[in-house]
């Protein structure tokens, strides 16, 4: 295939679909079983890189934010509101595998204990609000400087909160409490990265068809518009 | 001065402005009438920097300092006084001899009287004269008045039509306005939005 | 510096509008009393002081989201915002004097709701006093912003709170731990960290909220 083609959408969803497949294969069938926590440890090859997907998502969704107030051009709210769509799902789903993990290894639905988990609650809260921010205005400038400067404030948050919640760990179980499993062995670390690639691509193909999708509807919506 | 092209001004799907032209030259007198919902107030909102067109071109040279806008609301604080107001005003504008500037303003507009009370005890046509001050306050070298004469008494139009005639000329003003007859005289420019 | 003479100009403009409207002061303190009546209902017997700090805080947050939706409702009578706007200073200078009365009350209200909490429920120290002075800071420089944001669409009574709340909870772990924690300098570090960089970029965004191009 040339190159070209790779990186057009459909090229990219080929591949992807590819690394999705190798890599579920690799978590659930090819890779050893961990000593300690056993099969729960698996869905840790889909959680971890769905949660590293949306903060890089949000980070996405910031830049392209930056974009916007610093340059001016329009296209860049667009831009960062389908990449803070993204996020926000994949935040949604790292909170759904991150449930289904602590249910499997430790025997409940939800731990106040995990920070990562409550991060990502805190975050999809925040992020949550976006999108009322955004029903709320009506399209235009306003709505869009102002939803760039709420996800500004969105990235600025993810380091601040992650100290909070880590302080607040403190504050109801003072012992120290690493989360740090055993180190990963070469195949498991090798599973990992082609878990980590595949869903960072399916989220970066999404955000190809949800980008174009909406502009492909902003363009109907011009030509009705100059129709007599 | 104020140089516009093609302007258009899209709120989400309403087209508001379309297809603007405007030339105003420094001095000039542009009248703007249309009907109601025509985007007169859009188009000074624009030309003020308050909005941005959506597409057109547009050049206005005048800064901040220079410019004087006078909307459809009264643009002041109902629970200061008139002199409290302008103070404020006259702060963030930087007018020199600030305290003499507002004092004969006041007087010129018939509220001197009146001065230490809060707006909110004004009548409409007052609080109109308030909003006219604030809006000359700084002598600014571009005047954008959202139809200025509406909620003024007839007593508060003689001073506003005095004051017009006095100043065009020397300013470059931009007025919407649904009485074009009044403002005849004195428009060098009329623009009128369909 | 006229950027200074700016903002006290603004702030002092701020009192006194709200001085003279009346009503959020006494508003504000009149809900952290009836909120900490109401915890001492809710709180079940033998419950620590530590929950009485928790929800001190609740009290203290929900009575900063009772001032803050206020805050910008003067500039919006009457459209006075785009008066501000058009003025030849800063925008941000704007927020800064917003900010500072906004915190005004907020401390107001407090002087009358940290005694009664004490006589209430529990003491507070000089450190836990401190996490109420940043927190507030941090509440009302975010606030600020965001009810600015929130007044130009619609349901902003609503949308304030959410808003508000997520970007709250560093504040809330920050001010619990400066009043519950024998090693209380971490959680004041953790607010003064948090006013530094949000007060700084709530300041450096506010013109980008209010206006709709550079000019």
């Amino acid at each position: 295939m040339s190159t070209s083609a790779i990186r057009s959408v459909p090229g990219l969803a080929l591949l992807t679909a590819g690394l999705m497949g190798s890599a579920l294969v690799l978590a659930l069938i090819v890779v050893p079983e961990d000593a300690d926590q056993g099969i729960s440890q698996r869905i840790f090859y889909i959680h971890v890189p769905i949660a590293l997907t949306a903060y890089f998502c949000f980070g996405l969704g910031a830049w392209k934010a930056l974009l916007l107030l610093w340059r001016g051009e329009e296209r860049h709210d667009l831009e960062s509101y389908v990449a803070i769509h993204q996020g926000t799902i994949f935040g949604a789903l790292t909170l759904i595998t991150g449930s289904i993990w602590a249910k499997a290894s430790w025997g409940r639905w939800w731990l106040w204990s995990e920070d990562q988990l409550v991060l990502f609650l805190v975050l999809f809260l925040f992020y949550c609000a976006y999108f009322m921010l955004r029903f709320s205005l009506e399209d235009g400038p306003r709505r869009a400087r102002s939803s760039a400067v709420y996800a500004l404030f969105g990235v600025v948050l993810i380091p601040v909160s992650f100290l909070a919640i880590r302080l607040a760990e403190d504050l109801i179980h003072p012992t120290v409490f690493t989360r740090d499993g055993p180190q990963m062995s070469g195949s498991m670390f090798a599973t990992f990265c082609v878990a980590w690639g595949a869903v960072t691509l399916l989220a970066y193909v999404l955000y190809r068809v949800e980008l174009a999708g909406k502009r492909l509807d902003a363009d109907l919506r011009d030509l009705r518009e100059a129709l007599p | 001065m104020i140089r516009a092209r093609d302007l258009e001004k899209r709120y989400g799907r309403r087209r508001v402005l379309t297809g603007v032209d405007l030339a105003v030259p420094a001095g000039g007198f542009a009248v703007v009438t249309g009907p109601n919902g025509s985007g007169k107030t859009t188009l000074l909102r624009v030309l003020a920097g308050l909005a941005a067109p959506t597409r057109g071109e547009l050049e206005v040279h005048a800064d901040r300092a220079q410019l004087g806008y006078l909307a459809h609301e009264p643009l002041v604080y109902r629970e200061l006084t008139a002199l409290e107001n302008l103070d404020l005003f006259g702060r963030l504008y930087r007018v020199p001899e600030r305290r003499e500037r507002i004092g004969m303003l006041l007087e010129r507009f018939g509220l001197w009287d009146a001065r230490g009370s809060r707006v909110s005890t004004y009548s409409r046509g007052m609080t109109q004269r308030l909003a006219l001050c604030r809006a000359l306050l700084h002598d600014p070298a571009l005047l954008l008045l959202d139809e200025p004469y509406s909620s003024l008494d007839e007593e508060g139009a003689e001073l506003l039509d005095r004051e017009l005639a006095a100043l065009a000329g020397e300013r470059t003003f931009v007025v919407t306005t649904h009485d074009a007859p009044r403002l005849h005289r004195l428009a060098t420019v009329e623009v009128a939005l369909a | 510096m006229t950027y200074l003479a700016d903002v006290a100009a603004l702030t002092r403009k701020d009192l006194r509008v709200e001085l003279r409207a009346g009503d959020t002061l006494p508003a504000m303190l009149l809900f952290v009393l009836s909120t900490l009546v109401v915890f001492h209902f809710a709180l079940p017997e033998g419950t620590g002081d530590d929950a009485a700090y928790g929800l001190l805080w609740v009290a203290i947050v929900f009575a900063a989201l009772l001032g803050l939706a206020r805050a910008w409702v003067p500039e919006q009578e009457h459209g006075v915002l785009d008066a501000l706007v058009l003025a030849p200073s800063d925008r941000s200078a704007i927020w800064l004097g917003k900010t500072l009365a906004t915190l005004a009350f907020l401390a107001a209200a407090q002087v009358v709701a940290l005694p009664a909490f004490i006589l209430f429920f529990a003491p507070l120290d000089l450190t836990a006093i401190a996490g109420v002075l940043l927190a507030d800071i941090g509440i009302c420089a975010v606030g600020s912003l965001m009810a600015a944001m929130a007044s130009a669409g619609r349901s902003r009574e609503l949308l304030l709170p959410l808003l508000v709340l997520p970007l709250a909870i560093p504040l809330i772990v920050g001010g619990v731990g400066a009043a519950i924690s024998p090693e209380s300098e971490r959680y004041l570090l953790l607010l003064a960290l948090y006013d530094g960089v949000f007060a700084v970029l709530s300041w450096a965004s506010f013109e980008y909220v209010v206006t709709e191009h550079s000019s």
